[in-house]
């Protein structure tokens, strides 16, 4: 077979003819340039990607990729990217949804996707706010969080989307910043190397429901304090001048931030996201505080597992390897089985 | 001693027991039987809706009823000529519907003081007289199936499961039917235990051969074989008709299947049975609930399959968001609801055809869908196909309104030649359709289907967006312009009702009719059989039955109009009615019966000699 031809494609290449509609400011306008900048990079010809979204202000991302897309219903884009993975295994089928979208009408879906292991790709556009029925508080919302609907403020705890995933058993499990452009490409990229359900949660700023709500993780002055930045193979440490650290503690059951200074180096948790068992990278995600202090991006589990897709295809085709005849023979011989008998 | 052969030209038997007795087996036999031999049948089952009620109680009775004839039949029959009783709970569970007159076998072991307290006899029916009106057999069965395998390797217990071949040789003796494809089957489904073969055989065998001496049978009948059309047939359920013809479907489409299914009764055994297809490139898939199950089927049908999602009613309602999707979408989409009594978890074992309205109208917004309904159990093989066929060339959802009572029961099918089978092949977009042959128009029609081009995904040049939203003409843009969605609004309504059907067919044998009986989906058998019985009364009656509910046969007003008297018999409170009122403006008189069973024609036949005589 001959080399391929490397695709000559560039970002201008994936944007479509649609006017993008988001309010100015609003955190899906750097998602979706760093989307289209990044897919050239797959070498995916456009008409094998197909982005398939539920609803929402980060569901109108379909519309704006010049490629194959589904702007679907609230909360089921999963379920029907599953059925277009699964029978058509030659594409590349990405996943766009809200907070509320995912975790909340649509978290069944999610969870079973995940633990599926489906062929997806699937952003979390995470602004915790119900950003299109115009800010009523999301299950990502932090407790008393004052919206229209909870003037007094909101009264349940949120998820953590992360470990809602890793409880799911996702096998890759990643967050990233809308406003970080490189390390969103560098996520997008490992996760569209990954074969089954890849979850990648994006903090994305609703500038008009939600402002501000990633600010600490994105301000030169606290970023650096706030974000600990998971490098595969790498010791856990994180602040300016790498001043704490990630450590296992003796005879506790998850990991804990400690200042470098203060620990043995060797105690130091090295970041392994093939760790087999997800209690590592549920305990990375369980860091962050309310503040959001010590909040864990990139890539926390990246583990193999044969895929939904791949499983279901091999029975079709063991069974279609052991028929003989053409399908109009085979289907006689079905209609013709078990007892019949014959009216001359 | 010889016996007196006399000739039938029909019967009924009803085999009851405890659901661990193997009645459901049993009658399959029997009509296995039947059909070699060549009778018209038609069966029914009843299942207890428990899985497992407690042993010799009256929720715990399943029965089997069959019902042969030496010429065509519709129904598994109104009322039992025969029942075999295996305890005192099928006694009482079915004596009720039993003419007096009729043959009861009953097993006398099973008559203890224990057996009867629990199901409310004070004393022992078989003993107080009040059995005296029918032709009773006390057969003590359990204990001569034990008997007759004494010189046999099995255990106790395995020697009283047999007492059902013991039962089925019986019945078999009595009504003269062929026995080798028992025996067949016996030596299939115990092949790896050769001793339960010889067992079960030989209890099959003590059973016929206690007929022929016993003093208490002295008579034996036959029921010749029917006039039926030559060819090959098989006896066929509902629900397996339905995956056949959904196979059929992906066959003569030359696409692939992809069935989204949550478990649903009386549903589920299309999933199943599909399960077993994957060679022909059938995909099944057990969703985590219906609302995936469509999302799927849809998901798949976007990629190119021929998307299917069967369930019944509450699953219905959970997929009608879907559904609009795919109305809005323009995608093929073949929705199967076996309905069943509702509302909510209702009777879910019991037949009903209460789904209508939501199939026809159970949506957000104005979402027309095809709908079309099965009239037997083999038609449901037809109806699949008509479904699909119907998706697949006008691009939309499909409701298919089958029920519990088609899906369970049973006719033998001549079978279909493959190549008479309709041609469902379609043809993909492949190039772009706007005038500058470089646009693509998603939304642009066909003149004649008025659909829209299914541009699959993985087609170069043809990329394009499809969403919930609405959209502009021909583009597929989304718009909130006032005039575009007036505009397609009454498209997709008239693109529906412009799906050409076949003209509904009048049975009037003799042209004189004046009243005319219309129904839908299985009520087709016990209408038929009680307009037949109508005219060899000499009474006029005419009788149409639809297959397609939306749209409906462009002739259907014409015909309505040519009758005195419209009436329509329906397991629900008149939901076809109401719409050919409305439709029509005809005074349709609505005939309801809701009580989970199907009509027998015994009532139908004089509520329509009513209706005939007195207008
Ligand atoms: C069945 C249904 N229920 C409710 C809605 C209304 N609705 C649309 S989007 C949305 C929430 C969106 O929040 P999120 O998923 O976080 O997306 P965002 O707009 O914040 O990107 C709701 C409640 C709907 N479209 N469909
Ligand atoms: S409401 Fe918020 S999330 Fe939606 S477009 Fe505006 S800024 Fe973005
Ligand atoms: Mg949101």
């Amino acid at each position: 077979m001959a080399e391929p031809v490397a695709l000559k494609l560039t970002q201008k290449d994936f944007k479509s003819d649609q006017e993008v509609r988001w309010c100015p400011g609003c955190g899906d306008y750097a998602i979706l340039a760093a989307v289209q900048s990044f897919m050239p990079e797959l070498q995916i010809p456009r008409e094998r990607t197909v982005f398939v979204s539920g609803i929402g202000c980060s569901s109108r991302f379909p519309y704006y990729m010049n490629t194959y897309g589904m702007h679907s219903i609230h909360g089921r884009a999963p379920a029907i990217a599953t059925g277009l993975s699964v029978s058509r295994p030659d594409l590349s089928v990405w996943v766009v949804t809200g907070d509320g979208d995912a975790l909340s009408i649509g978290g069944n879906h999610l969870i079973h996707a995940l633990r599926r292991n489906v062929n997806l790709k699937i952003l979390l556009f995470n602004n915790r706010i119900y950003g299109l029925t115009k800010g009523q508080y999301s299950p990502t919302s932090e407790l008393g969080k004052i919206t229209k609907s909870t003037p007094v403020g909101s009264a349940d705890s949120p998820f953590n989307p992360l470990s809602l995933a890793l409880g799911a058993e996702a096998t890759f499990v990643a967050r990233t910043i809308d406003s970080d452009r490189k390390h969103l490409q560098s996520v997008l990229r490992a996760a569209a190397e990954h074969q089954g359900s890849a979850f990648v949660e994006i903090y994305q700023n609703c500038n008009i429901f939600n402002d501000g709500a990633f600010e600490t993780l994105k301000d030169p002055s606290t970023r650096d304090e706030y974000l600990i930045r998971l490098e595969h193979g790498q010791p856990i440490t994180f602040g300016a001048d790498g001043q704490r650290c990630v450590v296992h503690p003796p005879g506790g059951f998850g990991l804990e931030v400690r200042e470098t200074a203060s620990v043995d180096p060797a105690d130091i948790v090295v970041h392994d996201a093939t760790v087999a068992e997800p209690a590592y990278a549920f305990a990375l995600s369980r860091l962050p505080g309310l503040d959001l202090r010590n909040t864990p991006i990139g890539v926390l589990r990246q583990v193999q597992r044969s895929s939904y897709d791949e499983r279901v295809r091999e029975q079709t085709e063991t069974a279609k390897a052991k028929a003989t005849g053409s399908p109009e023979d085979q289907l006689a011989g079905l209609l013709t089985s078990g007892d019949t008998w014959t009216i001359l | 001693m010889t016996k007196q052969v006399r000739q039938l030209d029909r019967v009924v038997i009803r085999f009851a027991g405890d659901s661990g007795d193997g009645m459901q087996l049993t009658g399959d036999r029997f009509t296995s039987e039947t059909a070699q031999l060549g009778n018209d049948i038609s069966t029914l089952p009843n299942f207890p809706a428990e899985i497992r009620a407690p042993a010799g109680t009256l929720p715990g009775v399943s029965s089997f009823q069959v019902h042969f004839a030496d010429y065509d039949i519709l129904t598994p029959g109104d009322a039992p000529n025969v029942l075999v009783a295996m305890n005192p709970a099928a006694l009482k569970a079915n004596i009720g519907d039993l003419p007096r007159g009729a043959d009861i076998i009953v097993n006398t072991d099973e008559f203890t003081k224990r057996n009867l307290t629990k199901v409310g006899y004070a004393v022992n029916p078989l003993e107080d007289g009040s059995l005296d009106g029918y032709a009773l057999h006390p057969v003590a069965l359990t204990s001569m199936t034990i008997g007759a395998l004494a010189d046999h390797a099995v255990s106790k217990k395995d020697a009283e499961r047999a007492k059902n071949m013991f039962a089925l040789g019986l019945l078999s003796w009595m009504y003269s039917r062929p026995y080798e494809s028992t025996i067949r089957f016996l030596e299939r489904k115990f092949a790896s235990r050769p001793e339960l073969v010889a067992a079960n055989i030989a209890a099959f065998k003590a059973g016929w051969n206690f007929g022929e001496t016993t003093e208490d049978f002295g008579v034996r009948y036959e029921v010749k074989p029917a006039r039926m059309r030559p060819g090959t047939y098989r006896n066929i359920t509902g629900n397996q008709a339905l995956s056949l013809g959904l196979v059929a479907a992906g066959v003569r489409s030359g696409l692939p299947v992809f069935l989204g299914a949550y478990p649903i009764t009386p549903a589920s055994d299309i999933l199943h049975e599909l399960s077993k297809h994957k060679r022909f490139g059938v995909t099944t898939m057990q969703a985590e609930d219906e609302i995936a199950a469509i999302g799927a089927a849809l998901g798949a049908s976007y990629g190119g399959s021929l998307g299917i999602t069967t369930t019944s009613g509450p699953g219905v309602a959970l997929k009608g968001e879907t559904i609009s999707l795919a109305v809005a979408l323009e995608l093929p989409l073949v929705i199967i609801d076996v309905q069943r009594a509702g509302p909510s978890t209702g009777m879910p074992t019991k037949t009903e055809q209460a789904d209508l309205n939501m199939a026809l109208f159970g949506r957000h917004g104005e979402a027309p869908v095809a709908v079309v309904a099965p009239r037997s159990p083999s038609d449901c093989f037809f109806a699949a196909l008509e479904a699909s066929r119907i998706a697949l060339t006008y691009r939309t959802p499909v409701i298919l309104l089958s029920d519990n009572y088609v899906a369970n029961g049973s006719e033998p099918w001549l079978l279909p030649e493959v190549d008479s089978l309709p041609d469902l092949r379609v043809e993909f977009a492949t190039e772009p359709n706007g005038d500058d042959g470089k646009t693509f128009l998603p939304y642009l029609r066909d003149p004649v289907t008025m659909a829209r081009p299914w541009a699959i995904p993985g087609t170069p040049g043809l990329e394009h967006r499809i969403g919930g939203l609405e959209k502009a003409d021909k583009t597929g843009d989304i718009s909130y312009d006032p005039a575009n969605h007036d505009f397609m609004v009454r498209t997709r309504a008239a693109r529906i009702e412009g799906i050409p059907v076949p003209d509904l067919e009048v049975e009037d044998p003799d042209g004189d009719a004046r009243t005319l009986v219309l129904g839908w989906g299985s009520t087709f058998g016990p209408i038929g059989a009680a307009c037949r019985a109508l005219r060899q009364r000499g009474l006029p009656i005419a009788q149409a039955h639809l297959r397609h509910l939306s749209p409906m046969p462009a002739n259907l007003g014409e015909v309505l109009k040519a009758y005195d008297r419209v009436v329509i018999p329906e397991m629900n409170l008149g939901q076809l009615a109401h719409v050919v009122r409305a439709r029509y403006l005809v005074d349709a008189i609505p005939y309801n019966q809701v009580s989970g069973l199907p009509f027998t024609a015994a009532k139908l036949e004089s509520m329509l000699e009513e209706v005939v005589k007195n207008g």
